[in-house]
């Protein structure tokens, strides 16, 4: 069976470099044969890559200790579901899969535009075709899922932490949005190679890019939950290395989503719409060096291996590849119109273009600044929390109230009494939440004051703009049908503000005490009396497991179970104790910290409107569904445009 | 063996798929706008971003974004843009 998958992934190279080199042969000689052929072997290349893709997923299945990654990452206790989860749990397979999804999506968007977009798509399939061939090289050459071995009786089975349902799903959404980063880029390069940098590449790129972008949201917000409910330090981000490279391309193709409705409308920012692109393609390509080379140390990422040059050769190439082309083709990339007033729709957006990237390039900073030192200076640093909520807050405030403005101001320009007399009820509502709370005790924390009125700022804008528009179009169904993007993004918007609320009340809101309990004593927090009543220990088949048994009284009333894991093949694991109020969407988090004979060292949480950030994350997705939901007009607009051209 | 066998198997129906526009030989040109076809098409695009910026204009107002003195200010160039990229179509179109 390995041989059948060394084989597939053999022929998926040799099928990807074809279709980069014919693809490239047939774009530049205009040839419709050899360009249906490289589409072709695009195609082909999915097939192949599932083949292998299959024949790595039976192994694991099967517990076949003779593929040396089976052993590597499974054993014979694990269930189905985690065995099969095993496929992106290392190096080799998770990169398997990053093939997989990457010549998947290729041979998908060769399929649905082979006719609307022939002139573009000649170019994209030798670009993608490149770059499915790097990773298929680098899975034949450097790191094979298919190194056999004499067959172990066992195999050294799945990190514990990994053992979660969340790790079943966080993996692959992260990697359709990474890998789905590509796809906008094979179009921005395609246009600029073929000089055709018309509006068809950015209608083309939109829904890919807005794909690409939910799956890398919606993946962070998964592997929050799984960081809160099972790392067990108390918290779901921690501006780890690895977490900040998803992070980083997220906001880039934040950044582009906004950007390019400017230059839908008005065909400005044409360069910078291509600097985004490139941006995001290059930091998610990054992310991978950064958590497949060992560069950093990280929970999430790979053991040090030789595989991280051939990445960082990659990100290099490609950010040169992608200069060059911006460069050549600037004459073509000048803007048709200019900014009309600083106060205007587009204007509010170039603001919101400048924060997000300013805070991506804060975060890469740093990310980078330790390796650099490290590497340079031979000097170990690390950069903590206080540096990124310090720029979160200095670039993510400012981003909250724009949310709030951008929808209510007119394109091209407006009047600032205009303005004011459309922010009326907004600005109304930030007060009077401001003055709520200042009333109700919560004003100790001014940055999380601060993030409450500007959420009401914004929610009330959703409301006034949804209000206003029902009004004039008589009806909000058709109203949201009539520009689904504008109001999924509203949706969005909403699930920003939930999140920026379930962040600052969990953060700033906040109360953490520890103290060591002996059976029978209670500690209180934040009105919460927390009673340690017994300790249960169970030997199960995989491990020793220790669990405090906690009674809470006073607010809120239940039991909690905190305890350790301690598993026979030598790891250790905290199973931390959450009891949730739904209706204050606040958690009660319990650690069991140390054990000292009768004794228990725990530390507890509450953390208010914590929930609020799970729920956000189920109304992006819902928001995102909405904006990307396909538009009939907008493709028989193209189609009559083109038609017209021809005569 | 038999995995050997599957993988050649994969590796022939792939070199089918690639030869296959050459087999069936068809038309080989790509059929690509024309660099006139371009230019109608850049037209078309500026007509169709004028109106879309009217109709926006429109809908602005309607909900009390725009005020009646902001509105009128604006209508004029828009719609002469708007007039502007209609007749450039229309030169071209008469030309052939």
């Amino acid at each position: 069976m390995a041989d059948l998958g060394r084989a597939a992934l053999v022929v998926s190279l040799g099928l990807a470099l074809y279709a980069a080199c014919a693809g490239t042969a047939a774009a530049l000689g205009r040839s419709r044969r050899l360009a249906d052929s490289a589409r072709n072997a695009l195609i082909a290349s999915f097939g192949s890559t599932a083949v292998a893709a299959v024949v790595l997923a039976l192994a694991l299945v099967r517990h076949d200790f003779s593929f040396a990654y089976v052993a590597a990452h499974t054993s014979r206790d694990l269930s189905t579901v985690y065995a099969l989860s095993a496929f992106w749990g290392g190096q080799e397979g998770s990169l398997l899969l990053w093939l997989l999804v990457l010549t998947g999506y290729g041979a998908l968007v060769v399929l649905l535009n082979r006719r609307l977009l022939r002139d573009l798509i000649v170019w994209v399939v030798p670009i993608v075709g490149a770059i499915s061939a790097f990773f298929a090289f680098v899975l034949v050459a450097v790191a094979s899922p298919f190194r056999t071995q004499v067959p172990a009786l066992d195999g050294a089975g799945l990190t514990p932490s990994l053992q979660n349902p969340y790790m079943v799903a966080h993996p692959p959404m992260l990697y359709l949005g990474y890998v789905g980063l590509t796809i906008p880029f094979a179009f921005a390069a395609a246009a600029l190679l073929s000089g055709k940098t018309d509006e068809r590449w950015i209608v083309a790129t939109r829904r890919w890019t807005l794909s690409a972008w939910m799956f890398l949201g919606f993946g962070q917000i998964l592997g929050a939950h799984w960081a809160y409910v099972e790392v067990g330090w108390g918290g779901y981000y921690a501006w780890d290395p690895v977490e900040n490279a998803a992070l980083m391309p997220w906001l880039a193709a934040t950044a582009f989503l906004h950007s390019v409705m400017i230059q839908e409308r008005k065909g400005m920012l044409r360069v910078w719409n291509m600097v985004l692109v490139a941006l995001a393609f290059e930091l998610s390509v990054f992310g991978d060096f950064l958590t497949r080379s060992g560069v950093i140390n990280s929970i999430h990422s790979f053991a040090q291996s030789s595989i991280g040059s051939w990445f960082l050769g990659f990100v290099v190439l490609t950010a040169l590849f992608s200069l060059v082309l911006i460069l050549w083709r600037l004459p073509l990339l000048r803007a048709r119109t200019k900014l009309e007033s600083p106060l205007s729709r587009e204007a509010t957006f170039l603001y919101n273009n400048l924060l997000l990237v300013a805070l991506c390039l804060t975060v890469l900073w740093g990310v980078l600044f330790p390796i650099l030192s490290d590497l340079f200076l031979n000097q170990p640093r690390t950069i903590g929390r206080p540096y990124y909520d310090f720029f979160l807050r200095i670039f993510g405030l400012p981003l909250l109230l724009l949310m709030g403005i951008g929808p209510l101001i007119a394109w091209r320009r407006a009047s600032a009494r205009g303005l004011l007399k459309t922010l009326r009820w907004p600005i109304f509502a930030a007060l009077a939440a401001g003055a709520a709370l200042v009333a109700a005790g919560a004003g100790s924390s001014r940055p999380g004051l601060i993030a409450y009125s500007f959420s009401a700022f914004v929610l009330a804008t959703i409301v006034v703009e949804l209000v206003r528009g029902t009004r004039a179009t008589g009806s909000l169904l058709q109203l949201v049908a009539r520009n689904r993007r504008r109001y999924g993004g509203y949706i969005v918007h909403a699930a920003v503000v939930l999140l920026a609320i379930g962040i600052a009340g969990s953060s700033a809101y906040g109360t953490t005490r520890e103290q060591k309990l002996l059976p029978g004593q209670s500690m209180t927090v934040a009105g919460h009396t927390v009673t340690y009543r017994s300790l249960e220990r169970e030997r199960t088949g995989l491990a020793d497991e220790t669990r405090a048994v906690l009674d809470l009284s006073g607010d809120v009333h239940g039991t909690i179970r905190s305890g350790v894991n301690h598993y026979f093949a030598g790891d250790s694991s905290r199973e931390v104790g959450i009891h949730t109020d739904w209706l204050r969407a606040e958690d009660t988090y319990v650690i069991f910290d140390q054990q000292d004979g009768r004794a228990v060292f725990f530390k507890v949480l509450v953390k208010p409107l914590v929930n609020l950030i799970w729920l956000a994350g189920f109304v992006f997705l819902a928001g995102s569904l909405v904006a990307l939901w396909p538009d009939a007009r907008e493709q028989r607009r193209l189609v009559t445009r083109l038609a017209l051209a021809r005569g | 063996m038999t995995a050997l066998v599957i993988g050649a198997l994969i590796a022939a129906v792939a070199v089918v798929l690639v030869s296959l526009p050459f087999l069936l030989g068809s038309d080989d040109d790509l059929g690509v706008p024309t660099a006139e076809e371009e230019r109608r098409l850049a037209l078309i695009e500026e007509r169709d971003r004028a109106l879309a910026a009217l109709k926006e204009l429109e809908f602005d107002h309607r909900t009390g974004k725009i005020d009646d003195a902001d509105y009128r200010a604006l209508v004029g160039p828009l719609r002469r843009a708007a007039a502007e990229a209609l007749q450039a179509l229309d030169a071209g179109a008469a030309k052939e």
